[in-house]
């Protein structure tokens, strides 16, 4: 969508974590990559969404952060514990194998910001489930099943909310737009297609995501139309979540979700 | 942010064929947001299957100050209560 070349992951880089040892014996690299890129990306927006909580601009809308975030770590739960052990994958990584893309981790910023980020993910993992559904791995499939429901009420709340906000009140509507201006940027790395990923979808497991670009782009366009707003002008994309390159963000993410399981591996509850 | 907003009575219908019950109230901005609050705060343990959501100020409420006329009159009418009739044993529910 850019004239600009992308931020990508410099030459020679490696990108690999300690976790990105090589397949052996009946395991399967593709499926384990897009699983894992699935469930950081709801394990990573789940926590951010639980940052929220206690501190929603309202109790009732306060809940409703908290409701989301707890569909995200389900959707998580599920998706590493296919993957592997969920609870070492989620709590014993380090940034650079972490997968998810780089719009879930950006931070909260104000609620305008939060709802910007939940409608550029949601509309897009609402699209990319639908067609998952269709997938030919069986776990893969009847994930998106029980998950594509969930993902709808999230994206029309994140609609809905956009909707008010940017046809609201001059200084709802600033936010609305300065949030959606901080995400816009990471919304190209949705629809890239990587080596890994094109493994995934030659073999059926994963929807090549170009084939819902146009359907993304007309349906975000719509709900910023009836939202009053206009859509950011294009930015030069930043690429690299999916192969570990994170921005700062992340880290500190990490830092306070892993604290309790690294400092007391014993811990139960 | 809440306090600007107006409060909306919600009830819910627990299952199909049953009515809905009033189950407390949120505060939202408008109706469809009221319906989303609801949903997340009252039925989020499957509560139901159906909402309704009222403003709270289109209820109209009877006086309390009124109560001695309104309702200790049915006081002294215990024949209004079906209590003289005989129930068979095969009759449930009642």
């Amino acid at each position: 969508m850019a004239s600009l070349p992308p931020i990508d992951v410099p030459k020679g880089a490696t990108g690999a974590g300690v976790f990105d040892a090589p397949a052996e014996g009946e395991r399967d690299p593709a499926r384990e990559e897009y699983l894992l890129r699935l469930g950081d990306d709801a394990l990573v927006l789940g926590q951010r969404l639980g940052e929220w909580c206690g501190h929603g601009p309202a109790l009732e809308v306060d809940i409703s952060l908290a409701n989301l975030a707890l569909d995200m770590v389900g959707q998580a739960t599920l998706l590493l514990g296919a993957a592997g052990d969920g609870d070492k994958l989620a709590f014993h990584r380090d940034v650079l194998d972490f997968k998810n893309c780089l719009l879930v981790e950006q931070p909260n910023g104000d609620f305008a910001q939060t709802i910007a980020r939940h409608l550029l993910y949601t509309t897009w993992q609402h699209m990319l489930l639908q067609r998952l559904t269709q997938s030919s791995d069986k776990f893969l499939s009847d994930f998106a099943h029980k998950a594509v429901k969930e993902v709808a009420y999230h994206r029309e709340l994140a609609a809905e909310w956009t909707i008010r906000l940017g046809d609201g009140t001059e200084e709802s509507t600033a936010r609305m737009v300065e949030g959606l201006d901080w995400c816009w940027r990471f919304v190209p790395e949705l629809f890239e297609v990587d080596e890994a990923q094109q493994a995934a979808i030659d073999r059926g497991i994963a929807p090549d995501p170009r084939k819902f670009e146009e359907e993304y782009r007309v349906a975000i366009t719509a709900i910023l139309t009836e939202a009053q707003l206009e859509a950011p002008a294009d930015q030069r994309p930043i690429l690299g979540g999916r192969r570990g390159h994170h921005s700062e963000h992340l880290g500190h993410l990490l830092a306070v979700m892993q604290f309790l399981p690294r400092t007391y591996p014993d811990a139960t509850w | 942010m809440s306090g600007d907003w107006p409060l909306w009575e919600v009830f819910v219908r627990s299952k199909g064929g049953l009515s809905h019950r009033h189950v407390g109230s949120v505060h939202a901005p408008d109706a469809e947001l009221a319906l989303r609050h609801a949903r997340d705060t009252y039925t989020r343990r499957l509560e139901g299957v159906s909402l309704w959501v009222v403003p709270s100020a289109e209820i109209v409420a009877s006086d309390p100050d009124e109560a001695g006329e309104m309702f200790e009159p049915a006081e002294s009418k215990i024949y209004r209560h079906p209590t003289f009739y005989d129930i068979p044993d095969e009759v449930k529910h009642i």
